[in-house]
């Protein structure tokens, strides 16, 4: 029997068991909407932005492990969806986004809400297809799905032009994806495998670096039990947060521009780095001459490109990170060394580093800082929560003072550091997670970014919670114009911000506020318990607070500078209301 | 370094622009790109010339690999292989000289391929040398217009490692 391309579409996402599509309609794909409206197995969620819907996905994704479906128009719907794409690629965030396109016969006609849409995602898609015959729609979705999930995972879109969609064909589910070109490699190579053991046996002072590919690839389990094995120590990339565990003796939390003392100073003075799932982008080595100048470097990671890309590679080891993790802790059984002793003075090292210089901020009786508010967060919530973030000191912050002992809890755009990803983010983690807590750390800046979504939250009953850290500056900018421009803090400055408790209200969500220290832990306790809407909490917090230890653009990870405001007479540029 | 790259591609639309937008994305070079269907009309071959050092043309190949419409990438670099390209140029030397001028066509075994009044045009195959050279020697005769296809690349006999 025939049936329409839209309702293809929907038998497709059925079979590839979607529960949840994230989108925003328009007149090419009015049809598809129409269908979904009385499709029982899975819902769709109106946000309230195109960009939204595909963050909402994202969040979904990164906090289910599941691709993250979105359906929007096209012309400015599609255009729309553009940094939710790019962020989602970056991170290489599984999701499939559907756009509608105007039909065949009008293609490239500048029509109505015509735009290039497989053109404009191209370099930042993993793929994506435009499909021209209904025939075709069915494979297509498949391998679609089959792209965006296997090997390194990212976004695919689907550009679906309304005579497709409307169009009448069989439908026919292909049992086996086969796709010719597309072969990633998921096991590591035996002898790369057993030749890292010997390099891991003869380094004195090895430093493990988990990134984003930890979680994407599930191998927390893996990584722990190869930590301890072998007793090497633990550092993070942002992206890595969450793969080990934040609390574990041997976490040195994580390292980078804003990374820990300890991280940093033990990367550089290590003999041994196994990367694992990581890129090693500029963020994490600094300058890249300068990183880790003795170390050599065993790197694991299914993408062939991140190999070799920013950093030199002594031992390569493609394939998937979890495989290659079993491989290699099967292989160190069959060896009978002491893992331990060679490597009690680097981990003493590591310890003195760490009373050195643990992470600090000076707090103050009377006025909120911002890290406090993360610790509280982490406090209220025994370090259980799933906590997104928006970009900049919010970030940075959440980054440092909340332990993430479990991967999927921790949500931010790293790659692309996209403002107003944390919010709709939020959203799509509390649908995949209904019984977790889920926050949203933010900016005033940020949050402003993508606040429209305070309806999706409400009319969907999203208890999700945004701790707005409110310094009333853009303000990881503005400490870079502080410590590198003069202070001259050109258009940082949010004169004009929204009482947010106000505005939280007239979307019908709860607000609250804090402008006191001890006003801090009772908002949030409030805030825990509002089951059925967001919490808008507006964190009135010290402007002039900045994230350290901070490694300037440029340098040497370790070439770090600390907070040494106390030493500077104090400044006043602007009084604080 | 310059390196001769094949890349065989699936047949469909877009796949050019996936691979020429890798290039201008990611600030790879493109001296040459040429481009036509296999004998499997599904499959299409484009030889691309770029230049880097070795980390540049590991990451090029290495990325044309990661595109999904992308079968096999092949670096000649490391291969034993033949290298030709296709020239047509239209020259216009005065009477006196023409006689000259064919001679060295001749030498490089170049055809005339069109003939007027006033201009012969005439088509050369070889390597880069050998084109280069012959350009280099025709060049007083006044070149009016010139073209050439880019380079394409094939292995010799066994695929043998240098
Ligand atoms: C969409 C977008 N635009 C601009 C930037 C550049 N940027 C990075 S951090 C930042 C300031 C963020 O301010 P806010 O949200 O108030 O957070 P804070 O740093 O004060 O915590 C800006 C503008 C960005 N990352 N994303």
């Amino acid at each position: 029997m025939k049936i329409n391309g839209s309702k293809i579409l929907i038998e497709c996402l059925k079979k590839e068991g979607i529960k949840h599509i994230y989108g925003y309609p328009g007149g090419v794909v009015l049809n598809i909407f129409d269908h979904l409206y009385d499709e029982k197995s899975m819902e769709l969620t109106l946000t309230r932005h195109e960009q939204a819907a595909v963050h909402a996905a994202d969040g979904y994704a990164r906090a289910s492990g599941k691709v993250g479906v979105a359906i929007v128009t096209s012309g400015p719907g599609a255009t729309n969806t553009v940094t939710g794409i790019a962020t989602a690629y970056m991170d290489s965030i599984p999701l499939v986004v559907f756009s509608g396109q105007v039909p065949t016969m009008l293609i490239g006609n500048d029509a109505f809400q015509e735009a290039d849409i497989v053109g404009i995602t191209r370099p930042c898609t993993k793929h994506n297809y435009l499909v021209k015959d209904v025939k075709d729609l069915a494979k297509t979705i498949r391998e679609a799905f089959h792209i965006a999930s296997t090997g390194r995972p990212g976004p695919v879109l689907i550009d679906l032009p309304k005579d497709v969609t409307t169009g009448m064909a069989e439908f026919v589910w292909p049992k086996h994806v086969n796709i010719r070109s597309y072969n990633p490699t998921y096991h590591g190579n035996r002898w790369m495998i057993k030749q890292s053991i010997q390099m891991i046996s003869k380094a004195k002072k090895p430093v493990i670096m988990a990134g984003g590919g930890v979680i994407l690839s599930g191998a927390s389990k893996e990584l722990k039990e190869l930590a301890e094995k072998a007793k090497i120590p633990v550092t993070m990339t942002m992206m890595g947060l969450g793969g080990f565990p934040g609390t574990h003796k041997l976490s040195m939390g994580m390292l980078g521009m804003h990374g820990t003392y300890y991280a940093n100073r033990a990367i550089q003075g290590s003999d041994l780095i196994i990367g694992i799932g990581v890129r090693f982008d500029d963020r994490v080595t600094g300058r890249t001459e300068s990183f880790a100048p003795d170390a050599k470097v065993i790197h694991i990671d299914i993408d062939p490109t991140s190999i070799r890309k920013n950093v030199d590679v002594d031992l390569p080891v493609v394939g998937d990170v979890r495989n290659v993790l079993t491989d290699l802790l099967a292989e160190m059984k069959k060896h009978k060394e002491q893992w331990g002793a060679v490597r009690s003075s680097w981990l003493k090292q590591i310890d003195r580093w760490k009373k050195e210089r643990p992470l600090e901020y000076r707090f103050d009786k009377k006025i909120i800082k911002p890290e406090f508010v993360v610790e509280k967060i982490y406090e209220v919530t025994k370090g259980k929560a799933i906590i997104c973030t928006e970009v900049g000191q919010n970030q940075m912050w959440a980054a440092q003072y909340y332990k993430y002992d479990k991967p999927r809890t921790w949500l931010s755009s790293g790659g692309l550091g996209t403002m107003g990803y944390g919010f709709p983010a939020a959203i799509g983690a509390q649908m995949a997670c209904p019984d977790e807590t889920v926050f949203d750390i933010a900016g005033d800046g940020s949050i402003q970014m993508n606040i429209q979504e305070l309806a999706t939250a409400v009319i969907n009953k999203l208890p999700v919670k945004i701790a707005i850290l409110n310094n009333r500056f853009l303000g990881m900018v503005r400490q870079w114009q502080e410590l590198f421009f003069n202070e001259r803090y050109a258009h940082t400055d949010l004169d004009v911000t929204p009482d947010f408790v106000k505005l939280a209200e007239a979307y019908g969500a709860v607000g609250l506020r804090a402008t006191t220290p001890d006003e801090v832990v009772p908002v949030l306790k409030e805030s825990l318990k509002v089951k059925d809407k967001p919490v808008m909490m507006d964190f009135v917090v010290d402007w002039k607070s900045k994230v350290y230890p901070m490694v300037p653009a440029g340098a040497a990870i370790d070439e770090m500078i600390f907070d040494e405001e106390k030493k500077k007479p104090e400044k006043k540029l602007r009084t604080v209301k | 370094m310059k390196h001769t790259i094949s890349v065989l591609v699936e047949n469909k639309f877009g796949v050019l622009s996936r691979v020429s937008g890798l290039f201008s994305g990611r600030g790879f070079n493109i001296e040459s790109l040429s481009v036509g269907e296999t004998i499997d009309p599904a499959v299409s071959l484009m030889t691309i010339i770029t230049s880097g050092d070795d980390r540049i043309v590991e990451q090029i190949t290495k990325q044309l690999n990661k595109l999904i419409d992308i079968i096999k990438v092949v670096d000649f670099m490391e291969i034993d292989h033949v290298e030709r390209e296709l020239v047509l140029i239209k020259v216009s030397p005065r009477k006196t000289d023409k006689a000259e001028f064919l001679k060295i066509a001749e030498i490089f075994r170049g055809r005339i391929i069109d003939s007027g009044t006033q201009t012969f045009t005439v088509e050369i195959t070889g390597d880069e040398k050998k084109i280069a050279a012959f350009i280099e020697l025709i060049k007083p005769y006044g070149i009016k217009e010139f073209v050439r296809t880019g380079k394409v690349a094939i292995a010799r006999e066994g695929l043998k490692k240098k």
